[in-house]
């Protein structure tokens, strides 16, 4: 080795090389397979732009598979919950055109939330198991009620109670629950907040 | 022996500040800096790989390239060690820290062509370097560079608002910027 070494320095140099390289490739391959992750990190990040009703308005079964649906390819105007606010972050986020709110899945409406009539309530439970986010609280033949907090207003407990006790109520803006508006990024002429939306300033 | 590598950080972080008094790493430097918590992520990302590369690269040079007396291929190895180094970090934080995962982000691939990592590998060899040291003065240039980045990033953030004249706006004020900022480092010459 030590001969091959001074007799061919450019050849010991190429082994060295080779072997150095083929060695990191190994790791990296090895790596590769032992630290390979699940999900798809675009996906997460469109899930957390959508509003979490978990209402299955869109056609799937709940927020998640519709965020992975959109990373794969789908329209991002289906989540009737969210509306424009959030069409317009989705557009935003993939870098893709906003479109209006696709009417087949339901219209815009102001948040509401769920108010069980208790004294007309039987007890059957069938809302119970329609609620996404079990916001309902009751057992059999008992009278039921709604957690306001939990409720997310997706409307899937009306259709299945049979005596119609559940209304949906429109949240009226409390002091509780009213907040500034989000500053609009762009209709403004100077950068209040430094940004690097606008590019070609130091790159 | 305590003072030494106390020695070594200090003159790593403020006297031969990478950046401001070496001018190292200078693209990150000016690129990454609009704001502030991007240059956070940055420097997170930077320290993490600096302080790894920088033991890597000396073994490397020390087990492989000088009993093959190979030293002339020192930095092309270096390039190869660091990508390496980069893209496992990468992979293994996936895994093990998604949140750690997202806080970094874009700005652990970006590190491989920061030259500051190249940069302290080969200094780590002029200066004769054991491994300790070469650790010691990788952690030293990385948290020199947050130090310096993180600054510089608050202070662009005023100047983004600031009421600058046209002409100066934007990279230009930056550049000023940075200049009087290497300009306070030279102050510490002469500390240690």
């Amino acid at each position: 080795m030590a001969e091959l070494i001074s007799q061919f320095p450019l050849i010991a140099a190429l082994i060295a090389l080779v072997s150095l390289g083929a060695i990191f490739g190994a790791v990296l391959g090895f790596a590769a397979i032992k630290f390979k992750t699940e999900g798809d990190p675009i996906a997460d990040q469109i899930l957390e732009l959508l509003p979490q009703t978990q209402c299955g308005q869109c056609g799937h079964p709940g927020c998640r598979p519709y965020a992975e649906a959109i990373a794969g390819g789908e329209d991002i105007n289906k989540c009737p919950p969210g509306g424009e606010a959030t069409i317009q972050a989705l557009a935003d986020l993939l870098d893709v055109e906003a479109m209006p709110l696709d009417e087949e899945h339901g219209e815009e409406k102001v948040k509401a939330i769920a108010y069980i009539r208790e004294d007309e309530c039987i007890g059957c439970t069938k809302c119970i198991q329609a609620c996404p986010v079990d916001a309902i609280l009751g057992a059999a033949k008992q009278m039921h009620t709604v957690i306001v907090s939990e409720c997310t207003g997706c409307d899937l407990c009306v259709e299945p109670c049979p005596v119609d006790c559940i209304d949906m109520i429109p949240q009226e803006e409390t002091l509780q629950t009213w907040h500034w508006n989000l500053p609009d990024p762009t209709s403004r002429d100077i950068d209040i907040i430094a940004t690097d939306a606008t590019q070609g300033q130091a790159a | 022996m305590l003072a030494d590598y106390s020695i070594l950080l200090i003159g790593a972080i403020l006297v031969n500040n990478f950046v401001l008094v070496q001018f190292l790493g200078l693209c990150p430097f000016m690129g990454v800096s609009n704001k502030l918590e991007t240059a956070m992520g940055m420097s997170m990302a930077t320290t993490f790989v600096l302080t790894l590369a920088s033991a890597c690269s000396h073994l490397t040079y020390n087990f492989l390239l000088q009993p093959l007396g190979l030293e002339y291929l020192k930095t092309i190895s270096f390039i190869l060690v660091i990508a390496v180094v980069v893209q496992f970090t990468e992979m293994v934080v996936r895994k093990s820290s998604p949140l750690l995962y997202r806080v970094l982000g874009v700005y652990l691939p970006l590190i491989t062509t920061n030259c500051a990592v190249l940069g302290v590998a080969l200094l780590n060899i002029n200066k004769d370097h054991n491994f300790l040291q070469s650790l010691f003065y990788g952690f030293g240039a990385a948290v020199g560079f947050s130090l310096v980045l993180v600054l510089f990033a608050a202070m662009r953030e005023r100047l983004n608002v600031a009421d600058v004249p046209v002409p100066f706006k934007g990279a230009a004020i930056g550049m000023v910027t940075a200049g009087f900022m290497s300009l306070a480092f030279m102050g510490f010459a002469g500390l240690v």
